[in-house]
Order: C-alpha cells, then sequence, then structure tokens
C-alpha cells in the first residue's frame, strides 16, 4: 500500500466517509474533517508511521490536505 | 498543607437552549449537540454581572462551608469576560462580600483561571489563612451570535463558582498540581479590545487533546498514582468531545469524568468550579480516592491539580 492511500484509509476511518476530495483540496473547507476528527487523524498517523509528532507541529495547515499531510511526513523521514 | 473545604456556584435563571442559538446563527440544534454536547445553556440577565455572578457564587459556597466571608483572609478571582480593562472583579466581589479590606487579586485567566487560582491557593492557605477562589464569566456579552461566529457562539454560557481552599483540615488535601503556559499560541484563543472572542478551534482542540492528558499523566505518575485509581475527574467543561477524548487518552471510562456541560455549555474559567460544586453536592461523603482536576484554554494556559483523601490524622 502506498504511503498516499495509507494516509486516505485515515482519513476515511477518522472521517467514518469514503474520501472524495482531491489531495490538494482542503479536508477542513470540503467539511471532511471537523476539529475531533483532525485530533484523531494525527494519532492515527503517528500510529500508522511510527513518529511522534510535536506540540509544536500541531498546526492544522500541517494536515489540511493529503499532499500536505505527505508534505509534512516527507520532513520527518 | 492546603485542603479543599467546599465549593459554590450560581448560574443565571435564563436558559438558552440549542433552538435559540441555532436561529441566531444559521445552524440546526443537533449540530450543535453533536458538535460539542450542548444543550442549553444559562444567559445573564441585563442587571447582572461578571461581578454580581461572583459574589453569589461565593456567598454559596461559604454557606456550605459554614463560614461567614469574615473568615476570608484572601480572594483570587478569575475572569475572562471582565466588564472593564481594570480593576478587575475581585475587589467589586470582595466589596459585594462585605470584606472591604482583605487582598482580592484578578486572575484574568480564561478557562484555566480557577485551575490557577486553586492551585496559587493551596500555596497562600498557610500565609492567609481561607483563601476563597471565584470565577465568573458572562461569556454571552463577549461571542458573537451571527452566522460569522457559529463555532464560538454555540458553545459559550454565563455562571460563577467559588472554591475554599484552608489550611485547616477539609474534605481534601491538596497533594500537587502542575501548571503550564505557552505564549507562541495565545493569538489562537482571544479577546482583543473591541471585538468579540476569536477561537482557532481546530488549533486549540489539538493542543488541548495532547496537552491535558500528558499534564495529568505527569501529575498522578510523579504522584504514584495511575488514572484508574482516580475517584473523579473534573474538567474544564469546555465540550464534550473534547472530555471523551482526555478519558480516551487516559485509558479510563468516560462516566470517571464528572460532566454538566449539557445543561451550561462551556463557562470558561467558571465551568470547573461549577462541575466541582454540583459534583460535591451529589458526593457529599467522605472521599475514598483521589481527585484530579484539569484545565486548558487560552494563553495558551493548562495545567491539572490532585487532591486526595486527608492524611490520617488530619480527618475531618
Amino acid at each position: 500500500m502506498t504511503r498516499q492511500a495509507k494516509i486516505t484509509e485515515i482519513v476515511e476511518k477518522v472521517s467514518s466517509q469514503p474520501l472524495v476530495v482531491g489531495p490538494d483540496e482542503s479536508l477542513f473547507e470540503s467539511g471532511v474533517l471537523d476539529s475531533f476528527a483532525l485530533t484523531d487523524m494525527v494519532g492515527a498517523l503517528e500510529d500508522m508511521f511510527s513518529i511522534r509528532i510535536p506540540d509544536s507541529d500541531l498546526a492544522p495547515r500541517n494536515f489540511e490536505s493529503i499532499a500536505r499531510i505527505e508534505a509534512y511526513l516527507d520532513t520527518r523521514s | 498543607m492546603a485542603y479543599l473545604q467546599a465549593f459554590g456556584a450560581y448560574l443565571p435563571s435564563r436558559i438558552v437552549d440549542n433552538h435559540e442559538i441555532a436561529a441566531a446563527t444559521g445552524t440546526d440544534a443537533e449540530y450543535i449537540l453533536r458538535a460539542s454536547g450542548i444543550e442549553q445553556r444559562r444567559f445573564a440577565a441585563p442587571g447582572e454581572s461578571v461581578s454580581s455572578l461572583g459574589i453569589c457564587a461565593a456567598k454559596d459556597c461559604l454557606e456550605s462551608a459554614g463560614l461567614a466571608a469574615r473568615d476570608v483572609g484572601l480572594l483570587l478571582a478569575a475572569s475572562s469576560s471582565s466588564e472593564r480593562r481594570f480593576p478587575g472583579p475581585a475587589s467589586s466581589i470582595g466589596a459585594g462580600l462585605a470584606i472591604n479590606g482583605v487582598p482580592a487579586i484578578d486572575l484574568p485567566i480564561a478557562s484555566a483561571g480557577s485551575l490557577f487560582g486553586i492551585s496559587l491557593a493551596a500555596h497562600l492557605a498557610p500565609a492567609y489563612g481561607n483563601v476563597l477562589v471565584v470565577a465568573s464569566e458572562v461569556m454571552s456579552r463577549v461571542v458573537e451570535r451571527t452566522p460569522a461566529h457559529r463555532d464560538t457562539a454555540i458553545l459559550f454560557g454565563d455562571g460563577a463558582g467559588a472554591c475554599l481552599v484552608t489550611a485547616e483540615p477539609g474534605f481534601a488535601e491538596i497533594r500537587d498540581s502542575l501548571l503550564a503556559s505557552d505564549g507562541d499560541l495565545a493569538a489562537a484563543l482571544r479577546l482583543d479590545l473591541n471585538a468579540p472572542l476569536y477561537m482557532d478551534g481546530r488549533t486549540i482542540i489539538l493542543q488541548a487533546a495532547r496537552k491535558i492528558p500528558r499534564a495529568i499523566t505527569e501529575l498522578i505518575e510523579r504522584n504514584q498514582t495511575t488514572a484508574n485509581q482516580v475517584e473523579v475527574f473534573l474538567m474544564h467543561q469546555a465540550n464534550f468531545n473534547l472530555i471523551t477524548r482526555v478519558a480516551h487518552a487516559l485509558a479510563v471510562p468516560e462516566d470517571r469524568f464528572f460532566l454538566n456541560i449539557q445543561r451550561y455549555g462551556n463557562t470558561s474559567s467558571a465551568s470547573l468550579l461549577i462541575a466541582a460544586a454540583e459534583w460535591r453536592q451529589q458526593h457529599a461523603a467522605p472521599i475514598a480516592g483521589p481527585l484530579v482536576f484539569a484545565s486548558f484554554g487560552a494563553g495558551l494556559h493548562w495545567g491539572a491539580l490532585l487532591a486526595a483523601p486527608p492524611s490520617v490524622g488530619n480527618r475531618l
């Protein structure tokens, strides 16, 4: 499974809906993630990719779209 | 050594349900309930103020403690919705209790103000005797109930709480507290001059969901306690969904967290003490295990406080 597919799986799980937005579209503005689903997603990303996201990186913009999540994960690899 | 002696609360009489808020903010009542766990909140009457609510809560607390206002040696008053820049409500609450001359200190800290107040009171009680901590908020006048401000308008309510911290033995001994602040995110939740309350909800929830469980865990571990030993968690009633996530992060049942947000909404600094007052009213018997208080809010300020049955020899 590709990294993007893993992220998509997480987003679908925490939002309880199939992901229909593109990788560059906002998961917030499209209504896919509310504040609490965002929190759940960050925890799931940590588990899935075996990383610990520091509080200083807990900025919503880092997780606004699939592309931004991938870019953030690039900084952690 | 300091003790929790009693709590008190005051809620304005006007009940505002989700239908009324939904109509003003262009949403629906079910959405408000789903997003926050709130069913209704209270709004202060035109003649009520931060000080007047605080005075009522203080009197309720003193009555529960069986003490008179003249027995208070220090007053700490938390509020984020004071009607003026200065003086804050502390001295007015003191005047309303007819204890002019007793030092009254303002804590202009939203949400976590009462937790900071109890922690400071625990340190100051040996010097000042009975320390009355009051938290009072009229949030209905600082939020804008329009569709553009829906996410904050649905949350907040008005109310006041109080807590008496003493050097004399009370029903619980304050064992330890952990307080923290981080100004890098001060802009994420703020009340600017001549502007309605602003909250970047995503940032606040992300930070709170991480910092609250961590503060509680650090506090209880350094006191050789586990989350499962805690009798009750009394948290700032910010959002039902946040409280359940804290419970899950600590791996304790949700019902170990006292909840009244459904009836009062988020009353900022007052919510912790209103919750504590209602919990104590329902559980008047001597406590059997540790109590944990926890708050998070604008500043950012957050923390947790551990209280426990008084040590042998200091039991009431």
